[in-house]
């Protein structure tokens, strides 16, 4: 049988997706179900002076008013922060406390203060409106740059920040640029972005008094995230009395990663009254309410020396966390962000310093690519400036400082394990036909636009799991992945995996991977995810690490199925078990070329004695059954890497800023599926490049959310894009047998500095995300200003 | 959404009839519906016009192109003899929200509720257009009066809207790049009694730039309007963009239509 890793296999789970005929947490009724509707801050900063339910209480169809009152009575915990990071002084973080329910304060547009639960939605909603919140309006801290000199949001908590943390040895710094020819600098801003699944957050939690279990569907990329979460830390139910199940998922990107307080409350709530408790959110609560992403405002600086040579490089950066520390809120702008922000390069000293502040914002936690897009923006587009102060060639300065040994040790953290960044960069510039750039530039010039080109050049550590890595780094959980793979007696498979595909194609990726390990055809392997009753326990999806860490734990479940296998097939073929080899799905004896199908096998393991024909015998004190489970704990993270190069046409009467051509070869270590694996390139270019040209959250001075809808936030739409042109390099990651680097992240990551290096190539002038129409022309219109004084 | 009373009625008379000032009457719904959804507008009684008859339909004569109120977007896009007499009318048409909008958003919806940022009050204004309702004939330029307002009286029904055919036209916007509504849209019309150049999206109402106008009257070409300046006075501003940047694409994209006609 060819193997099917490699191969371009049509994703299986998409005939029910694009047909409607998936099931999403929306999709979930049960009889008697109630209805929840959030009452939600409209102030961005407040205290609560009192809650007054009175009338809602009576309103028609009412079934329960619940406010952070009746929550903290019944001692339900509050939402957490999940790492743990000490600033620089050795201080823990500051957190303030985060109930699922607001008791004394709101401090956000959208935080929730009170649910309403009714017959009906429409009952629940008007009587939302009955609900009665006296508030004390307080002055709202809103701009990141000015969080730590404005008012103090809480009391124990000065200047507004969690932490100042520093990652990396400033003396060395300064002692390398004390010896540099020069130092190349630039303030920049890494906007805040609002996630946008295109599935809104729902939950829709059923409670049994009688077995006292509560069963939640809710809309998570981490069943059991949330259902370790929600059990130990909000002590709504045991975990034994706790079912999560999430069924379809339209989309997250780290958006759903954790759960939120409408998960908690509608639990703790169906316990409370009995009944099962839906609360689905409409896009207004989604834009106000989810998680938001990036927000950083940072001075960085590079040391150099003529030849292009770096020495060092600073960063000091402001992050802003939002209202509340989420539960990646605080590692994201730490570790998945500094060590990284020395880019591909070898960089003989280097610190990274996060200063994060609270506002009264949503609370910011990982968006596609988490800290490695803000990371990775802040060296690119530095490093393409220095090589424009240099007058060198954006591709020579960045050859010029790759490593090309590997394993690579790089400045900050990780050891990178394996990767030939030079065969990337030359394969980009091929594949992009850098050389006729010129020639390009001027005949967009003979249309009267401006045409520039940019670089990006990254590296990204994902395949998120090192378990001692991660928790000596601050991390409250391990990140290790599960896999079961049980054999059915007739012969197919159900693999189940504690990573949650969604969107990204598991059902088929993973199949692919089972089929080649167990040689049988794909069509006889299921792949079950997202309920914590089904399966082991798991860490769920994101930080591009579902196939390198969960696909290891699916090949080495694998392994085992066929070392239990051949002891089986030895008994019954009567050899020795070092005489039985397994190739493409069955067992052989290769003196005699007696076989046996795995199918076989496994039927055998399920019936294990004689009856009529059947004749299945188990090898001596070997336990009936064909099923193996697997825990993978990798070594350490996997490094993707990459070269995209950006060509954009600039219309100087209008600003407008079109991308005309896009080239990405990145390496991926090992590419299973390449359908899948273009498809999540695709995706995270879209958003990549809808950060640098379109998306933009925007709170006003007084905290409103200004971009709450799809009339204000510019969401990219197909006809912004052009083709996009791939390529790929491959060296294969040596931390896990697949040889996978991972891939979901690359494109949100590596977009943006492209972009943005080729519009400010194309206008000679130094904007900030996204570039708006307006901005590039403001900033044209000065150019020529300042051309036409000169 | 609350509720309300639903009314599907056959002819204008009873249209007219049932509304109060808490009703509003339903054509395509691409405003009302969501409006009601989001809870910006309530309404006792919702009356649904799209059963009269002979508020639908285009009749082109020799001079003038007249399409009945509950005529679709779609429509007036494909329609060939309005491709053929007023082709910038079916381009403006075929250019409005997505294909679902088009396929119900009606004209007469669109003017009656003249959304500062809509593309076919500009087309009222740049081609002459006389708006025809129940009670009287109104002209385009006394029709539009504010934001969402008109000089609609109530219980007054929008029948056709009439526009004279003219000699060349064009009309150019640039789109929101979010919600796609024309942050300044120019329509430049050159009939035989002068030009007209309408711009949407840039102030509060649609308006009848009569500088521009005068100017192109005089010499019909791109570079007859180079050294105009625009003022920014009265120009929206919001976060996609401010009163300056309006005023400078109100000369780019008037530029453009002159260029496209």
């Amino acid at each position: 049988m060819a193997s099917l890793v490699g191969s371009r296999v049509e994703r299986k789970e998409d005939k029910k997706l694009l047909t409607g005929r998936g099931k999403y947490t929306a999709d979930v009724n049960f009889i008697h179900q109630t209805y929840a509707y959030f009452v939600r801050s409209p102030h961005a900063r407040a205290e609560i002076k009192k809650v007054d339910i009175s009338k809602a209480s009576k309103a028609p169809g009412v079934v329960a008013v619940l406010t952070g009152a009746d929550i903290a009575n019944d001692k339900i915990g509050g939402l957490i922060a999940g790492w743990r990071i000490k600033s620089e002084d050795g201080s823990d973080m500051k957190v303030p406390a985060h109930p699922p329910l607001a008791n004394e304060s709101v401090n956000y547009v959208g935080d929730h203060v009170a649910v309403v639960i009714a017959e009906s939605l429409d009952e629940a909603r008007s009587a939302a409106d009955l609900v009665k919140v006296d508030y004390k309006i307080l002055k709202a801290v809103v701009k990141t740059k000015d969080a730590m000199d404005s008012d103090q949001i809480y009391k124990d908590i000065p200047k507004n920040m969690c932490f100042d943390w520093l990652l990396g040895d400033r003396a060395k710094v300064k002692e390398a640029f004390d010896k540099a020819d020069k130092i190349i600098k630039i303030d920049i801003i890494n906007n805040r972005l609002i996630p946008n699944a295109m599935e809104p957050r729902a939950a829709n939690a059923d409670y049994n008094p009688s077995t006292e279990e509560i069963t939640l569907y809710t809309t998570s990329q981490n069943p059991h995230l949330a259902r370790i979460i929600i059990s130990a830390f909000n002590g709504v139910a045991p975990e034994n009395k706790l079912r999560v199940i999430a069924p379809d998922v339209g989309g997250g990107f780290g958006s759903k990663i954790y759960p939120y307080a409408e998960e908690v409350v509608c639990s703790w709530a169906a316990k409370k009254i009995e009944r099962p408790v839906k609360w689905v959110a409409d896009r207004t609560e989604s834009f106000l309410s989810d998680c938001h992403g990036r927000d950083h405002v940072t001075h960085a600086e590079l040391a150099v020396k003529n030849d292009g040579t770096f020495l060092g490089f600073k960063n000091e950066t402001i992050a802003n966390i939002g209202a509340y520390a989420s539960v990646f809120g605080t590692v994201t702008p730490t570790y998945l962000f500094g060590p990284c922000a020395t880019g591909v390069y070898k960089m003989p000293a280097a610190y990274t310093n996060v200063k994060a502040v609270y506002t009264n914002t949503a609370p910011v936690d990982a968006y596609r690519g988490a800290g490695r897009p803000e990371a990775t923006y802040t060296i690119e587009t530095l490093v393409e400036k220095a090589a424009r102060e240099l007058g060198m060639d954006p591709a020579e300065i960045r050859m010029k400082n790759f490593p090309t040994e590997f394993p690579f040790q790089q400045t900050l953290v990780h050891s990178v394990d394996s990767g030939d960044y030079n065969a990337g960069l030359k394969k980009a510039m091929e594949m992009g036909e850098y050389e006729s750039f010129e020639k390009r530039k001027k005949e967009s010039e003979s249309r009267g636009k401006l045409r520039g080109i940019g670089f990006c050049t990254y590296f990204e550590a994902c395949g998120i799991a090192p378990s001692p890595v991660v928790m000596m780094l601050g991390c409250g959980i391990g990140l290790w992945e599960s896999a079961e793979v049980r054999f059915n007696p007739t012969g197919n498979v159900t693999v189940f995996t504690g990573s949650h595909s969604h969107g990204q194609g598991h059902d088929t990726t993973f199949a692919q991977i089972a089929a080649d390990q167990l040689g049988i055809p794909i069509e006889n392997i299921e792949i079950a995810h997202g309920d914590t009753d089904k399966g082991p326990f798991g860490y769920g999806t994101y930080g591009s690490r579902s196939l390198t860490v969960g696909g290891t734990a699916i090949v080495k479940a694998c392994d085992k199925i066929v070392a239990k296998g051949k002891r089986v097939a030895a008994k019954m073929l009567e050899v020795n078990e070092d005489e039985v080899d397994f190739n493409n799905g069955e067992f052989v004896v290769a003196k005699s070329n007696k076989k046996k199908t795995i199918g076989e096998v496994a039927f055998a393991c399920y019936l294990p004695g004689t009856y009529g024909e059947v004749k299945s015998p188990l090898p001596d004190g070997e336990e009936p059954g064909l099923k193996e489970t697997s825990f993978f704990d990798p070594a350490n993270f996997s490094f993707p890497a990459g070269s995209h190069i950006c060509e954009v046409e600039v219309d100087q009467d209008t600003g407008e800023t079109k991308v005309v051509k896009y080239t990405a070869v990145d390496d991926f270590g090992t590419i299973i599926n390449p359908l899948i694996v273009e498809g999540q390139v695709h995706g995270g270019l879209a958003q990549g490049i809808g950060q640098a040209l379109y998306e933009n959250c925007h709170y006003d001075d007084s905290g409103q959310l200004v971009t709450a809808s799809y009339m204000d936030y510019t969401m990219p739409r197909a006809d912004n894009f052009t083709d996009f042109n791939l390529g790929f390099t491959c060296t294969p990651a040596t931390s896990n047998p697949l040889g996978t680097k991972g891939c979901g992240e690359a494109g949100a990551i590596a977009a943006p500095p492209a972009v943005m290096n080729a519009v400010i190539d194309a206008i000679g002038k130094e904007i900030s995300m996204p570039a708006t129409a307006e901005k590039v022309w403001a900033a044209c219109n000065k150019k020529n200003k300042n051309s036409e004084a000169a | 959404m609350k509720t309300f009373n639903y009314h599907s009625v056959k002819d204008v008379k009873e249209a007219s009839k049932l509304s109060s000032s808490k009703s509003a009457f339903l054509a395509g719904g691409m405003t009302t519906i969501p409006s009601m959804k989001l809870g910006l507008a309530n309404y006792k009684d919702i009356i649904n016009i799209k059963g009269i008859k002979k508020l639908s339909g285009i009749k082109v004569s020799g001079k003038t192109v007249t399409i009945g109120s509950t005529t679709r977007h779609a429509e007036v896009a494909n329609s060939k003899e309005i491709k053929k007499a007023i082709p910038s009318l079916s381009a403006l048409a075929e250019g409005i929200g997505d294909p679902q909008v088009r396929n119900r958003g009606t004209i007469g919806g669109s003017i009656a509720n003249n959304d500062p940022a809509a593309d076919y009050p500009s087309a009222c204004i740049a081609l002459n257009a006389v708006i025809h309702t129940n009670n009287r004939k109104i002209d385009a330029e006394k029709f539009f009066r504010g934001m969402f307002e008109t000089s609609l009286k109530s219980g007054e029904i929008i029948e056709s809207i009439e526009f004279a055919i003219p000699q060349k036209s064009s009309y150019q916007k640039y789109p929101n790049p979010a919600s796609r509504y024309a942050i300044v849209g120019v329509y430049v019309a050159k009939h035989k009694s002068g030009v007209n150049v309408a711009v949407t999206g840039a102030k509060s109402c649609v308006y009848n730039d009569k500088n521009l106008s005068d100017i192109l009257s005089k010499n019909f070409s791109a570079d007859a309007i180079n050294n105009t300046k625009i003022s920014a006075s009265g120009m929206n501003s919001d976060i996609h963009a401010s009163a300056d940047y309006r005023a400078n694409m109100v000369k780019v994209f008037a530029k453009k239509a002159v260029e496209a006609c």
